[in-house]
């Protein structure tokens, strides 16, 4: 497509957007911080934990930063008028995360257990996978547009990846959910996660083509907007769709952040209220369905409800056919230690939390450790990355690019929300991890792609227009003269 | 490890972090994609540059006319009336397109402008021109409608419509 302007082409009389600065400098001085501010915490765990700074703090630090460097060399050549917000938001990110990981795994409490696999190295190698595939989308991808062209064999292919789990034999069934697959030689992967992005192609350009229909053949009732029949098929099919994998998978979370972003894809691509509300109604109806007779769903909300009562249960040895677990009064208990500045890096015990410490619940040692002040800087952290996703969407030109920003940012924020909201306690616990934060390959690698969508599409946006033909009007006025 | 040096690197994390978060604004406080928005005058205070600009006009126009490249050449457009008021985009020698289409440099939301109304762009000796791109209602620079690119003078309204512009220093 365009090659990049030169800035000093900007002189000419030519008519074009102001020249934007490309703000690749702000990225790399933000990118510098956000290494070292996790090579700091790091360097804090091991001086609390040993008394000495960690060994692995040099190689750490430089991993770390040459993946930084990698991923921003890739945006300054093939992408340079990025957000420049993102990459280095998304890097401390996940630095943060591989610190709290390495400190979970020199826990005592977490080393005893049967399951103890030392996860940070892990980690670091996803994480260095989730950037090279961060570079090869910002890369390959040279126009966010050309995806529109897959928008019904992302459609086919998001169902394949989510009906994967249930393949026997291919299926991986851990701890009453089946969201998994095994490769064999390669280990597990989570297809959901990967699945969010291809929906979010397959939504965004299907919507773009539908949302007049969408928006103006409605009857008007008591104030709302009431779509033809034959318009609500589409959202009946996706509420059908994520019901189903509630039933068969029960993943109550994955369930709840598709249905959540076809309804804000909808509402953003309709301008009408009533689709939230309709959502809204029907992801209440599903949720209270299903969890009616699903007994994976009903400990969920149990926990939720009572979690002290689980966690005695739990002490007890009681096995009536459920699994209780303690972790959900282990984490409030973590985030109430905690309290408004933490106990400080490696001195929380929020390793009691057992089982899923470092990922599902990773936010539960934030909390202890860096306390409400830190997570909420790690709250507003997810939220930069949103807001400039929605930054992006309001300034692309095609509707596209924008039905498709609104669609990863919005995932994106439903995931966290999701996470964090079961951590604390507002709502059911649900089976995901945090962006970023928890450990995780697929997780941390989708969450990468999803970054470089972003960035390509914000990379497009944010180009000056290549100047245009001579306007032939310009012409016509010259001769009309008074 | 002691206690105390324990408790100031766990400050000194959170501080840090906070740092970033900040900066982080701050960066994009200052994106807005090369248009600045300054804050918006009261009534009274529009009223009163109005009443500057009025005053200024001959003065300038002298000084434009002699040694155009002295201290007064304009450093940012300001919109003064309609719906844009308290819009300021820096000059800094590139060519600013006006109109309603989406690529202008300020976008006009108003009826009277067209797609591609009017451009103001610097010489080659850095005066700045007002040049009509065939608008339909017309571009006024003062009282007169325009027909050929015109040299603009501080302080000088420019009419689109019901936006009125200016150059100031």
């Amino acid at each position: 497509m365009s090659s990049t302007t030169n800035p000093s082409t900007q002189h000419t009389s030519t008519i074009g957007a102001i020249g934007a600065p490309s703000r690749r400098n702000t990225e790399l001085a933000l990118l510098v911080f956000a290494v070292v501010i996790p090579v700091f915490a790091y360097a804090n765990v091991g001086l609390a934990l040993n008394d000495e700074v960690p060994a692995g703090l040099l190689s750490y630090g430089l991993g770390l930063g040459l993946m930084a460097g990698v991923g921003h060399l890739a945006v300054r050549k093939f992408a340079p008028y990025a957000d420049p917000l993102l990459l280095p938001i998304a890097t401390l990110l996940n630095g943060i995360g591989l610190v709290a990981i390495w400190r979970l795994d020199h826990s005592e409490r977490l080393q005893a257990s049967r399951t103890f696999v030392e996860a940070a190295p892990r980690q670091l190698m996803y994480s260095a996978l989730g950037v090279a595939l961060f570079v090869a989308v910002v890369f390959f991808l040279k126009d966010h547009r050309v995806l529109q062209r897959y928008t019904y064999i992302s459609m086919a292919g998001a169902l394949v990846l989510l009906l994967l789990p249930l393949v026997p034999g291919l299926g991986h069934n851990v701890f009453g959910a089946r969201i998994w697959i095994k490769i064999p030689g390669l280990g597990t992967l989570q297809p959901g996660e990967f699945a969010k992005i291809v929906l979010a192609v397959f939504f965004a350009g299907y919507l773009m083509v539908k949302r007049d229909a969408l928006a103006l053949a409605s009857r008007r009732f008591m104030g709302l907007y009431l779509p033809r029949g034959r318009d609500l098929g589409p959202i009946i099919v996706v509420w059908i769709i994520s019901i189903l994998i509630l039933v068969f998978e029960t993943d109550l979370g994955t369930s709840l952040l598709f249905f959540g972003m076809f309804v804000i894809m909808l509402y953003v691509a309709t301008e009408r209220t009533s689709w939230i509300v309709f959502g809204l109604l029907m992801s209440a109806v599903g949720a209270v369905g299903v969890a009616s007779f699903e007994p994976h769903i009903q400990t969920r909300v149990q926990a939720w409800l009572d979690p002290m009562r689980e966690f005695e249960l739990s002490r007890a040895g009681v096995s009536d056919g459920i699994v209780h677990s303690e972790q959900a009064m282990q984490a409030l208990w973590a985030f109430g230690s905690g309290g408004t500045l933490g106990t400080g890096w490696g001195q929380g015990n929020s390793d009691l939390i057992g089982f899923a410490a470092n990922s599902d619940f990773i936010l539960a040692t934030f909390g202890e450790e860096i306390g409400l002040a830190g997570v909420m800087a790690l709250i507003l952290l997810y939220a930069l990355i949103v807001e400039r996703g929605v930054r992006t969407a309001l300034a692309a030109r095609d509707p596209f690019g924008k039905l498709l920003a609104i669609g990863l940012s919005g995932a994106f924020a439903l995931q966290v929300f999701v996470v964090a909201g079961g951590v604390m306690g507002l709502i059911p616990l649900t089976g995901m991890t945090m962006p970023f934060l928890a450990y995780g390959g697929s997780s941390v690698i989708a969450n990468w792609a999803l970054i470089g969508i972003l960035l390509r599409i914000s990379d497009t946006a944010r180009r000056p227009a290549p100047a245009p033909a001579a306007n032939p009007d310009a012409e016509m006025t010259q001769v009309v003269r008074p | 490890m002691s206690e105390l040096t324990l408790t100031v690197m766990r400050l000194g994390f959170l501080a840090v972090l906070w740092l970033f978060v900040i900066v982080a604004v701050q960066v994009i406080r200052s994106d807005l994609f090369g248009t600045r928005v300054t804050q918006r005058g009261t009534r009274r205070d529009a009223g009163r540059t109005q009443q500057a600009s009025r005053q200024a006009p001959p003065q300038q126009r002298q000084q434009s006319g002699g040694g155009r490249r002295g201290r007064n050449t304009p450093t940012k457009l300001v919109v003064t009336e309609g719906t844009l008021t308290g819009t300021t985009v820096a000059l800094q020698g590139q060519t600013i397109s006006l109109g309603r289409a989406h690529d202008s440099t300020i976008v006009l939301d108003d009826d009277y402008a067209s797609s591609r109304h009017a451009r103001i762009y610097p010489d080659r000796d850095g005066q700045w021109i007002v040049e009509d791109l065939g608008s339909t209602n017309g571009t006024y620079l003062d009282r007169t409608r325009l027909t050929t690119p015109t040299p603009i003078s501080l302080g000088a309204p420019i009419r689109i419509g019901k936006t009125v512009i200016e150059l100031r220093k």
